[in-house]
């Protein structure tokens, strides 16, 4: 089985979201960039797969040399090997799809994994895209996956519940937290990966379907009030504001 | 056109998708364009009700291939639907459904696509969408490069309005063929409470709650107001037996309710970014100078497990949840 896993590159969940002078994009001044979350849990569940099935683990990511770090990281939890598309990986989550897309199609992969949405773009559409132009079956959100010769099963979490996808390989699958709990890189691990190089191909030219023209930071909030007294009283107020100012209830 | 997919619940329109229809019609007297609601299914029963929020024109594509969702399926009917209208904007509502179809639509039509947004426009005829990026911490104004325009909507931040539109009913054919990927079984949800997402009260407990168990009270509080529970990474990732799909943040849900109660939270970057775009924010918690009181409405200094049920009590004196 041959396994590619799409890596993303994003700002660290505590970083705070600047501006920057273009207005349009985030200032890239003290951010800290870390792998997607929801990628980790894709390229655990590709390593797992390996470990109790065999298979060769690629991981990809789209992007520049900073974009590195995240392939390395990949090597060192486990992957066979990294490739790096030179391109823009913070472009529309379309023009990224047709860039991987351009990768994979002639590379006879069974299963692509990624994360269901890249943290900050928040798109949650890289995967579907890619599946789509790949001609292939996808599988999104999931917490559960059970791969067959040829076919799988997932678990796919909806609101409130869950159901349960079939179908055959290869196929998109778009991991949630849940699938599984990732592990740390071993210093064996980071050592052997120092060895291995990761190969660097130009992405394929692409059409970007929309476009970010202005980012905005969410207005201030108004300033609240406490409420004072006894937990009764307190309680007893909260109530009745809620009630009569907001008119929630 | 204007296209919006919909889905059926029970006979009735889903309220995130009668929230998307509305929008659309908002958009169509925009645009000068008529508005398109579209059902796929075994069976569409119910679609009539689109007349109601503003549809001009009821498209219906029913057959056995559409009983159980598959995203290619459901992507074909909606693309082919799209080409078939010469629509130029095709909506649907942020669901489990909506966000897997939708992409999937919008590489089949090469158009671009804007996800979860919370604000639309049209500007020079064009579609433009205002998007929560970094889970909330900040907002994008998106335009489209394509000429077919494809973008989600939130649930519980566009108002489903009343609006009666012509409603002329029109039947499209079921896709052939053999699906990739299928879904074979809903497993049973853990109770009939909506998800978090489209909850109107959340109710929610951090480190604060100390325990799993302890959660009960929160439940009951949710259960006297009409709220949902819901956790923070911390309370999460604390090993107390929730579930992740209970989780509110940047690496959980992202939700918009109209009223969110932290217990016990802090306030953390990566849960406020899931939250704040509530429209009110209440805070209990013992620390006076956790940062989750800088966003608060309303803001109690104390013990929650003090307060929190004498909310329940004041709730169910005051006849709360009742109407």
């Amino acid at each position: 089985m041959k396994i590619l896993v799409a890596l993303k590159q994003v700002p660290d969940t505590e970083t705070k979201i600047k501006v920057a002078a273009d207005g349009r994009s985030l200032d890239p001044a003290d951010v800290k960039w870390i792998t997607s979350p929801y990628d980790e849990y894709a390229l655990e569940e590709a390593i797992r797969t390996k470990e109790s099935k065999g298979a060769e683990v690629v991981a990809l990511s789209v992007g520049g040399d900073s974009t590195k770090d995240v392939l390395k990281n990949a090597l060192a939890l486990g992957a066979d090997s990294a490739v790096l598309l030179r391109g823009d990986g913070q472009g529309d989550a379309f023009a990224v799809a047709q860039i991987i897309a351009g990768y994979a199609k002639d590379k006879a992969f069974d299963l692509i994994l990624c994360g269901n949405k890249g943290l900050g773009g928040d798109n949650a559409a890289m995967g579907p895209m890619l599946a789509e132009l790949l001609g292939i079956g996808q599988a999104n959100v999931i917490v559960m996956l059970e791969l067959s010769e040829g076919s799988f099963k997932a678990e796919r979490e909806t609101e409130g519940g869950s159901e349960i996808v079939e179908g055959a390989l290869p196929a998109v699958i778009t991991a949630q937290k849940g699938l599984n709990e990732p592990r740390y890189a071993s210093l064996k691990g980071i050592m052997a990966a120092k060895k291995k190089t990761i190969e660097e191909l130009d992405a394929v030219p692409v059409t970007t379907g929309t476009q970010i023209i202005a980012l905005s930071l969410p207005p201030e909030r108004p300033a609240g009030r406490k409420l004072e007294g006894d937990a009764a009283a307190q309680a007893q107020a909260l109530i009745q504001a809620l009630k009569d100012e907001a008119k929630v209830f | 056109m204007i296209l919006v997919f919909c889905e059926l619940k029970d006979g009735q329109i889903r309220k995130p998708s009668a929230e998307a229809l509305s929008e659309g019609r908002r958009l169509a007297d925009a645009a000068g364009k008529p508005l398109g609601a579209l059902f796929a299914g075994a069976s569409c029963a119910g679609s009539a009700e689109a007349a109601k929020y503003g549809a001009d024109v009821i498209l219906t594509a029913e057959g056995p291939t559409l009983a159980s969702y598959s995203s290619d399926a459901f992507a074909t009917v909606i693309a082919d639907a799209v080409k078939a209208k010469g629509a130029t904007v095709l909506l649907a509502a942020a669901t489990a459904v909506g966000k897997d179809m939708a992409p999937r639509a919008a590489a089949r039509l090469g158009a671009g696509y804007a996800s979860d947004v919370t604000g639309l426009s049209i500007v020079d005829g064009k579609l433009q969408a205002i998007r929560p990026v970094y889970a909330g911490k900040a907002f994008a104004t998106t335009t489209f490069a394509s000429a077919v325009q494809v973008a989600t909507t939130r649930p519980n931040v566009f108002p489903a309005a009343e609006k009666p539109g012509a409603g002329v009913a029109e039947t499209l054919a079921a896709p052939v063929g053999d699906f990739k990927s299928v879904v074979k079984e809903i497993l049973a949800k853990a109770s009939g409470k909506v998800d978090l997402s489209e909850a109107n009260v959340i109710v929610s407990g951090g480190r604060g709650m100390k325990d799993g168990t302890n959660f009960k009270i929160l439940e009951a509080l949710a259960d006297a107001i009409g709220g949902v529970v819901g956790a923070s990474r911390a309370a999460v990732d604390a090993g107390w037996g929730l579930p992740h799909s209970m989780q509110v943040g940047q690496t959980g849900k992202v939700v918009s309710p109209t009223l969110y109660i932290a217990c016990g939270i802090s306030g953390a970057i990566q849960h406020i970014a899931g939250m704040s775009g509530s429209k009110f924010i209440v805070a209990i918690n013992k620390d006076s100078e956790a940062p989750i009181f800088k966003l608060a409405n309303y803001g109690i200094v104390g013990d929650l497990f003090e307060v929190v049920p004498e909310l329940t009590k004041a709730a169910k004196a005051m006849g709360i949840g009742k109407n």
